[in-house]
């Protein structure tokens, strides 16, 4: 509180502040109402158009849990590993041998391992395809590179169109044109990495080092030249680091692009769990977690030796 | 400058080993990694059978499925009768019930129809199945007689009783058609076409036994696959024309969304805006019970073909469980990241416990947990909310828990030097410090969850996915594929653009 002995600066200083603090509290108060009626509004809207009420479904869930423990633990083993079931009556939900991909007349590989391998190859192939593309790509789309303004709009613009694209309507246009299948999706999943990549490309060579560049502009080197002795070797490890990062993500990405028909693991997860087969489920579950944890793993490592500490200290080129 | 001497190069060689005494994996570390992709790549090739795949691809129809995104076909039928025509529309047509399209005009002319029984089947007497005269006949094999000769009851000799009864009848029908093709024309007489496009012309008749038959060599784009065959003629953009022994077939189309306002069944369909104005301003009600305006929203809302009501909701849904999986996954992580991070909780046990708990959120994919959730609480928006609050609940705790560990430590020492509680040590030295980056780390995810929310709806979590994917199946609405993919193109832009403005405030510009 003022009292009589300050001086009107200080007065008015206080009263100021004060006046300020208000005005903030009342900000916070109507943004957290906002944030509320917003939250309890959309919750409303989403319990009254799903398929089966939240507080209904809620016992039920648990039920849910419970139905996907198999009859006996080594079941998921047997399935994961296509082994024959003791329960085996004929139907699809025992049927585990009935996978298996004969490499040679007495050496199988397991049906799910195998659709993982066509998982992660599809993520590869998309990853190689959209780093190719994306590095064509960011050099017309970088500022310091491309002095003509339309050339490097056009190329941003492409570069944006192809990474906002749902990936899933790429998947089901050329699906609809080569039929369901694991090219469709490294298609789509390729269309998006080339957007991404190409995206986080060009800002990479516009943050690098000119002075490369100077020398061979000062030594008669032509644009082609210029980039690939200047700028390449200095922009090529962050490339690649943000390239394995790509591929974790892509992993993924070809997953759930499989559940919606792109073939792999994610087919067989999506129809293991509609068809309520807990063993399949679980085996699938476990092949997955296992070669998402490891393909993180390894291109962490990988990532670190591409480009070393310093590559994630720098704010510049660590990705966000 | 003189040449250098074998001494002198020696001397440099000497003088810079690791350039000209270069380790094998420098020197050929490249050109090997570059040939492992190479070999990966044929490999890649063989397993998904990329070629094979690619030459059974019906690459014919990819360009006229990318064309549905913008355009429409209008597709009347035009059979030929014996002395007449039979133009058919199919029955949503986009033009609505009985349209009398300006492109398609027909020249009638008085013809004796015998009706009802004219189209059963005759067994006896298959070839002039039906009796009737036109003034134009042709000749007797395709069944049809010169005019005055009036032997309708002997041309049905086993049509019954209920034929004779009838008798034949004269009608007014068309008996030539005529086709305005944009960037050509096509004239139609029964079993007889002319098609014109450019300078060329193209005339097919078919004959009495039902071959398909071009009277000159095919212009180029003009195709007959089997000799007999129906013969297609293609009008680039503007569409195509198959002949067939019994009918043509018109595929014209035309650029833009049809009926994208109203459908064919709405008392607005096929006004013009400035009289849908003036209808919806009119205090005449059409429907008496409604007012025009709420009328007109209605139809709008439940247009059978564009289904716009539905698409609303279902685009609600992507952005609720985007907005709502994020905020709740905020609100869990920030708690757990303090128990996570060990400068705050110096429990050795309790950080790895909840680490471990963020990574197998975090690496159970969204897939998963929205297979799961999708199971438990039916398909709808709660699957997908709970899909992201799981998956993200590990990513920004995670998060979360690394910019905890590399606060700076000042602050909490000097406000615990104060003798504050623990709790207040946290509210006052610590959350001030990272608040901003955490916040701008969920913007960041609501940004992202709100593509990634599409795509999940697909296998049954909710949103627009579904839908989109139903509309691809099908393969005939890619006009609504693409009407969702720009609504879904315009919402991630805002929700990118605000997301974005927000961080800029929060943590400053240029950081981001």
């Amino acid at each position: 509180m003022a009292s009589p002995h300050h001086s009107g600066l200080v007065r008015d200083t206080e009263r100021h502040w004060q006046q300020l603090a208000r005005q903030r509290r009342l900000y916070t108060g109507l943004g957290l109402v906002l944030l509320m009626v917003a939250l309890f509004g959309s919750l409303w809207f989403a319990n009254e158009t799903n398929a089966g009420k939240f507080f209904d479904r809620l016992p039920h869930f648990f039920d849910f849990f419970g139905d996907m423990i198999p009859r006996d633990g080594w079941e998921i083993w047997r399935a994961m590993f296509d082994l024959e079931s003791p329960y085996a009556d004929g139907s699809l939900k025992y049927d585990y041998p009935e996978g298996r991909v004969w490499l040679t007349d007495s050496l199988y590989m397991p049906e799910y391992v195998f659709k993982m391998i066509e998982t992660i190859n599809i993520a590869i192939v998309a990853t190689l395809i959209g780093f190719t593309f994306g590095f064509l790509f960011c050099f017309l789309a970088a500022s310091n590179l491309t002095t003509r303004r339309w050339l490097r709009g056009l190329v941003r613009r492409i570069l944006e169109i192809l990474r906002a694209f749902p990936e899933i309507v790429i998947a089901g246009f050329f699906a609809a044109i080569l039929s369901l299948g694991p090219v469709p999706a490294i298609i789509a999943v390729a269309i998006h990495t080339i957007g991404a990549l190409g995206k986080m490309f060009f800002e990479v060579v516009e943050n690098a080092d000119m002075k490369p560049d100077e020398g061979l502009r000062a030594t008669g080197g032509n644009w082609v030249e210029r980039v690939r002795f200047g700028m390449v070797p200095q922009v090529l490890p962050n490339f690649l680091s943000y390239t394995l990062l790509r591929l974790e993500i892509n992993v993924r990405a070809s997953t759930i692009i499989g559940a919606v028909g792109g073939g792999g693991i994610g087919e067989a997860l999506r129809l293991s769990i509609s068809r309520g087969h807990e063993a399949k489920t679980i085996a699938i579950i476990l092949l997955l977690l296992t070669t998402v944890i490891a393909v993180d793993q390894l291109s962490a490592w990988l990532r670190k030796r591409v480009s070393g500490e310093q590559a994630f200290a720098n704010p510049r080129g660590a990705p966000a | 400058m003189s040449a250098a001497t074998t001494a002198d190069v020696k001397d440099i060689i000497g003088r810079y080993p690791e350039v000209f005494n270069r380790s094998f994996r420098v020197r050929y570390g490249k050109a090997l990694f570059a040939a492992a992709v190479a070999l990966y790549l044929v490999f890649a090739w063989n397993l998904f059978a990329v070629g094979k795949v690619f030459e059974r691809g019906n690459w014919d129809i990819a360009g006229s499925y990318l064309a549905d995104w913008v355009s429409y076909e209008v597709r009347p039928d035009i059979n030929y009768q014996d002395g007449y025509l039979e133009v058919e529309f199919p029955r949503f047509s986009p033009l609505g019930n009985d349209p009398k399209p300006e492109w398609l005009t027909t020249e009638t002319a008085e013809v004796m129809v015998v009706p009802d029984l004219a189209d059963e089947p005759d067994i006896q007497n298959p070839a002039p199945s039906t009796g009737f005269m036109v003034p134009d006949a042709k000749g007797a094999a395709t069944g049809f007689m010169a005019p005055g000769a009036a032997t309708g009851a002997d041309a049905l000799p086993d049509a019954g009783d209920a034929a004779v009864a009838s008798g034949p009848e004269r009608r007014l029908l068309p008996v030539r058609a005529e086709v305005d093709m944009g960037s050509g024309r096509v004239a139609i007489a029964p079993y007889r076409v002319e098609v014109t496009r450019g300078s060329e012309t193209l005339v097919v008749t078919i004959g009495a036994d039902e071959i398909v038959r071009a009277e000159s060599a095919l212009p180029d784009w003009a195709v007959q696959r089997r000799e007999g065959g129906k013969i297609v003629a293609y009008f680039g953009f503007d569409g195509r024309i198959e002949i067939e022994e019994d009918e043509v077939k018109i595929r014209q189309r035309f650029l833009g969304w049809e009926n994208f306002l109203f459908d064919p069944s709405s008392a607005f369909w096929g006004l013009g805006a400035g009289e849908v104005t003036a209808l919806v301003f009119s205090a005449e009600r059409i429907e008496p019970e409604q007012s025009n305006f709420s009328l007109a929203i209605d139809n709008f809302l439940y247009n059978s073909e564009w289904q716009h009501a539905d698409v609303f909701i279902k685009l609600g849904q992507t952005i609720v469980m985007a907005f709502v999986g994020t905020l709740f996954a905020t609100a869990l992580a920030f708690p757990l990241s303090f128990m996570a991070a060990r400068n705050i909780t110096p429990s050795f046990l309790t950080n790895q416990i909840v680490k471990r708990l963020f990574d197998f959120l975090r690496s159970v994919d969204m897939l998963i947990w929205a297979l799961f959730f999708t199971r438990a609480f039916g398909p709808g928006p709660l699957a997908g909310i709970s899909a992201i609050f799981f998956t993200d609940t590990g990513t920004l705790g995670k998060l979360y828990a690394e910019a905890l560990e590399n606060i700076d430590e000042k602050q909490r020492e000097g406000v615990r030097s104060l003798g504050a509680n623990p709790v207040l040590v946290q509210r006052f030295g610590v959350v001030p410090q990272v608040l901003p980056v955490f916040v701008s780390q969920s913007l960041y995810f609501w940004e992202s969850n709100t593509r990634s929310a599409t795509i999940i709806g697909a296998v049954g979590a909710g949103g627009i996915g579904l839908k989109l994917w139903e509309a691809m199946r099908t393969n005939a609405d890619w006009e609504n594929v693409a009407y969702m993919v720009l609504l879904i193109l315009v919402v991630v832009y805002v929700f990118d653009t605000i997301s974005s403005r927000l961080r800029g405030l929060l943590i400053g510009r240029g950081q981001h």
